[in-house]
Parts: C-alpha cells; structure tokens; sequence
C-alpha cells in the first residue's frame, strides 16, 4: 500500500491555475524530498494532502483513504495520520511548551474545548506528551513559555506536537527556511532520527539541494504546478537544479541520468 | 549657495486645495451649527443665569447631609451589585455571541451576519433606553437595571470580542486543525488562549462602563443609588443630592484605579 497517492491533482485560486494535473506516488518509509522555486505550488500540494486546502479534482490517497469526498468527521480521522510541521511553527503563544505538546493529542480527544479550557488531559497523555518532549531535548523547558524559545526550539516542540499526534504520515513545509543554517541542520537531523525510528513517510520541502541530497531517499522537483523531476538522490544532477530553478526542465531530459554531481558542494 | 531649481521636477504644493465634497461637508456642519445655535436661544444671558442659578444650587447643596449616609451605602451597593451581575452574565453570553460573529470562528456567513446584527442592535440601544423597556417588562426595582446592563454589555464587549478573534493569527488554529482537531477543540486550544488577555482587558472596562451606566439607570427607576439621586434632586434636597453625588464619585474613581491596576497585570 502507498502512503501518498496523488492522481491528475488540480487547484487554482480564483483565476490561477496552480497545480496542474499533478501525479506522486510515495511509499510507505521513504523519505521524499521536494524541490520547486517559491509559487510552484509546493505549499498548496502539502495543504491538499492534509486537507488544509480542498483540491479542485483529482484524486489524493492517503494510506489507502481516499481523500476525496469524506464528511469532516471522516477527514478528522485521516487528518490525525498526517502530522504537519509548519515553517512558522505555528505553536500556540500564550500556553505553556507542555500544553502545546499536549494539542498534538487533541484529534485523538473528545470534548476539546473542555479539555482545552480545564486542561481535563488523562495522565496518559500527559506522560506521552513529556516522553515527546524528552524526545526532542526540551523536557526543561516544559514549563517555558512559548515566546522565550528560540526558532530551532520551537520547531523541535512543534516536531513533538506531530509526535504526539501519532502520525504516520509528516509533511514538512520548509521546516527550516525561518532557521540559521546550523539551527536548520540539528532540526533536519532530528527529524529524520525520529522518521527512522517510527519508520515514518516524509515529504519535506526544502530549498538547499545539498540538504536534499543528505537527507532524502527520492528528490522530486516541481514546477509550475507538475512534477517536472523524480529521482533518486544519487543521481540529481546540478544543471537540472539550475533549470529547475529557473529555466525548463522535464523528466525525460534528465533520464537518463547526467550526473554530475562532481559539481556540487561536498559536504 | 541655496539653489531654488535643484529638482527638476516640480515640489509638491504646500497647502493641498480641499475636494468639492470636503468644501460641502464644512459648509453643511456650519450652518447645521450656526442653525443650532438659534434654536437652543444659546445666549451669552442664558449662560450667565444658568451661572447664578448654578451657585444658588451649590450653596444651597453645603454643607452635605450626611444624616442618612447608611441608607446611601446600601443603596450605592445596590448599584454595585446590578453592576456586577449584569456585567457578569453579559461578559459570560459575550463570548459565544462573539465566536458566532467573528469571520474566523463563525459556522456560516448567514448566522455570522445575523449575530452581527444583533450584536449592533444592543449597542445602538442606549443603556437608558433599555432600562425603560424593562421597568415595563419586569417592574421597577434592580432587575430592569441588570438585564439593561446585560444588553448593554453584549453590545460592547461581544464587539471587542469578535474584533480580537478575528485578529488572531490563522497558523496556531491551522496547526491545531491540521491534527485532526474539531472546530470547538481548535477554539478552545488555539483561540481562546491568545484572546484572553485582551477579553479580560476589555471585560474590566465594561464593568467600569456598567458601574456609570447603573448609577443613571436608578434615574429611571432601575434600582440603585439612582434612584435616590433622583428624589433628593426633585424634592430639591441639594445638600443630599451632594452627598450621593460624592459617593458615587468616590465608588466610581475607586473602582476604575482598582480595575486599571488589574488590566496593567493582565496585559
């Protein structure tokens, strides 16, 4: 069974046409890495695949759920398979790091409000939601507020919020692009620690093709709305980088494979 | 040396000359004002009678009676009491009356423009206005003072309220939804807790707005000290009349250092 099922997938925004036609297969464990200029569409496919956004038509499978169709009961359901990191974090201020670890639980919850308000969580949760937060190096600052953390910080708590959640599907929408690059590094790493050990799927938007490279099992790239590159890592080549970033590129031009990888930075 | 002509392209004028509209909108405001004047006969001899007639008053009004200042306290308590309940209970139904009115947070367009409505409906009313209507509905006596209070407090902070919910930041609710969360659970987690501070800014500010509004409800028979103020005045028993005038005086400048000390906590 694939994890993520994209078929012949359209969206536009008023008049613009943004995704077009778009087909991705993704399998269970990898670890998808996906490439695209800013307005390629790479945020609204992210979006679709969590349901954030509706697409226009097409069909998205997730896990062998149709996404298509469902009633928002049903898509509650599907949407807590599915963790999100945001590249703004996206933590609620105002709450303690421990409460927000703990909303990752809320999909699971019945009553929300009144667990929200009293904070009613079983000690179940609570202790899944610590062990989350000793998993990314942050059970200190539990009691922290939320606005005293730095970046790299809030996004690792953010990481514990889908860790919470159970997922087993994450989408990363440029998780590091609001961080320095060493920052960047420690969360990329932590992420793809915590995928290997639950054998998560990942699809990760990035914009450095070195991180790409390191990280990701299959780099894909997009462009105005289609999957314009899909390879395995060793293979990307620079040239088609540069194309994809700013002239045209397409799958068969770069099949087979160039490489030419002596070109890149080593790292 | 000053050189008139370094630019070649023209300043812009000092004075801009006002639109047409702005010329209209002046000349109505004064003649609406110079029209007003001479039906009010505002007279330089009106003014100074009404000055005599002012002293005549505060000489009559000193010393202060202070022979009844029990009765006065309970009935200054009085107004306290209806102050606080109406504010209590109107604060309490603010809050879904604003969720259901926020752009963010409400169901339907329909129902949002409904609660709008009614939201507008209870501020444009003056609080006064609504006393009335109770007395006639209930009777004389602190229970009109309250439920005039109650509308009078929906329309003020429901409207603040829903303002607030509007202005918070979609990411947090989005994070919270992208888990699975329902609607109420995204409300109480992400919503609830970045409003707060601000509800309970503006929650103490109404109780300091209804504190006014209680004592000059009791001029129409709603209870309350007002009620007092208004008998000495028509059975002209000034020197009492001082006496309320300065309790309430004293009550209300209490109350809002009390209540400003409190906000500078919360904010």
């Amino acid at each position: 069974m694939k994890a993520i099922s994209v078929h012949n997938l359209h969206k536009h925004y008023g008049q613009l046409h943004v995704l077009r036609g778009l087909t991705l297969e993704i399998t269970r464990g990898e670890c998808v890495i996906l490439l695209g200029a800013n307005g390629c569409g790479k945020s609204t496919l992210m979006r679709c695949l969590n349901g954030l956004t509706s697409h226009d038509q097409g069909e998205i499978t997730i896990l062998g759920d149709s996404l298509t169709h469902l009633s928002k009961p049903q898509l509650r359901q599907l949407r807590r398979k599915v963790g999100v990191v945001f590249q703004q974090f996206n933590l609620v201020q105002n709450v303690s790091v421990f409460q927000n670890v703990l909303y990752g639980a809320k999909g699971q919850q019945r009553f929300g409000l009144l667990a929200s308000l009293a904070c009613l969580a079983t000690h179940e949760l609570r202790e899944r939601a610590m062990a989350s937060l000793e998993r990314v190096g942050l059970a200190h600052k539990a009691h922290a507020d939320c606005r005293q953390l730095s970046g790299g910080q809030q996004q690792r708590v953010a990481i514990a919020r889908t860790l919470m959640q159970d997922a087993e599907i994450i989408i990363a929408d440029e998780p590091i692009a609001s961080l320095d690059p060493k920052a960047g590094k420690e969360i990329m790493d932590l992420l793809l620690d915590v995928v290997s050990e639950r054998r998560l799927t990942v699809l990760c938007t990035l914009h450095q093709l070195e991180l790409a490279q390191q990280y990701g099992d299959r780099i894909i790239g997009m462009k105005a709305g289609q999957i314009v590159l899909d390879t395995p890592r060793q293979q990307v080549a620079l040239a088609t980088m540069q194309q994809l970033y700013q002239g045209d590129v397409r799958v068969d031009q770069i099949s087979p494979p160039t490489v030419d990888n002596a070109a890149l930075p080593t790292s | 040396m000053p050189n008139h002509h370094r630019t070649s392209t023209p300043l812009p004028p000092r004075f801009a000359m006002p639109s047409p509209f702005t010329w209209g909108v002046a000349l109505v405001f004064l003649a609406l004002f110079i029209q007003g004047v001479m039906a009010t006969n505002l007279t330089l001899e009106r003014l100074l009678r009404g000055g005599v007639n002012l002293v005549h008053f505060i000489g009559r009004a000193f010393p202060p009676d202070l022979a009844d200042l029990d009765v006065l306290a309970w009935s200054m308590f009085e107004t306290l009491n209806i102050a606080i309940v109406g504010v209590t209970i109107g604060v309490v139904l603010s809050l879904p009356f604003a969720l259901l009115a926020a752009r963010n947070t409400s169901p339907t367009p329909w129902i949002r423009s409904i609660t709008r409505l009614m939201i507008a409906t209870m501020r444009t009313i003056p609080d006064l206005i609504w006393a009335l209507i109770f007395v006639v509905a209930v009777g004389l006596g602190p229970i009109a003072g309250v439920l005039a209070i109650v509308m009078d407090t929906i329309g003020f902070a429901a409207r603040f309220f829903s303002e607030r919910i509007e202005e918070v930041h979609p990411g947090p609710s989005e994070a919270l939804s992208a888990t699975g969360a329902g609607r109420l659970s995204v409300i109480g987690g992400a919503i609830l807790p970045e409003t707060l501070a601000s509800m309970t800014a503006t929650s103490l500010y109404s109780v300091e707005k209804a504190l006014r509004s209680a004592v000059t409800l009791g001029l129409v028979g709603a209870g309350g000290i007002g009620v007092e103020l208004a008998a000495a005045m028509r059975l002209f028993n000034y020197d009492r009349a001082l006496t309320i005038i300065l309790v309430i005086l004293i009550v209300v400048i209490g109350f809002e250092q009390l209540s400003s000390q409190i906000r500078k906590r919360v904010i």
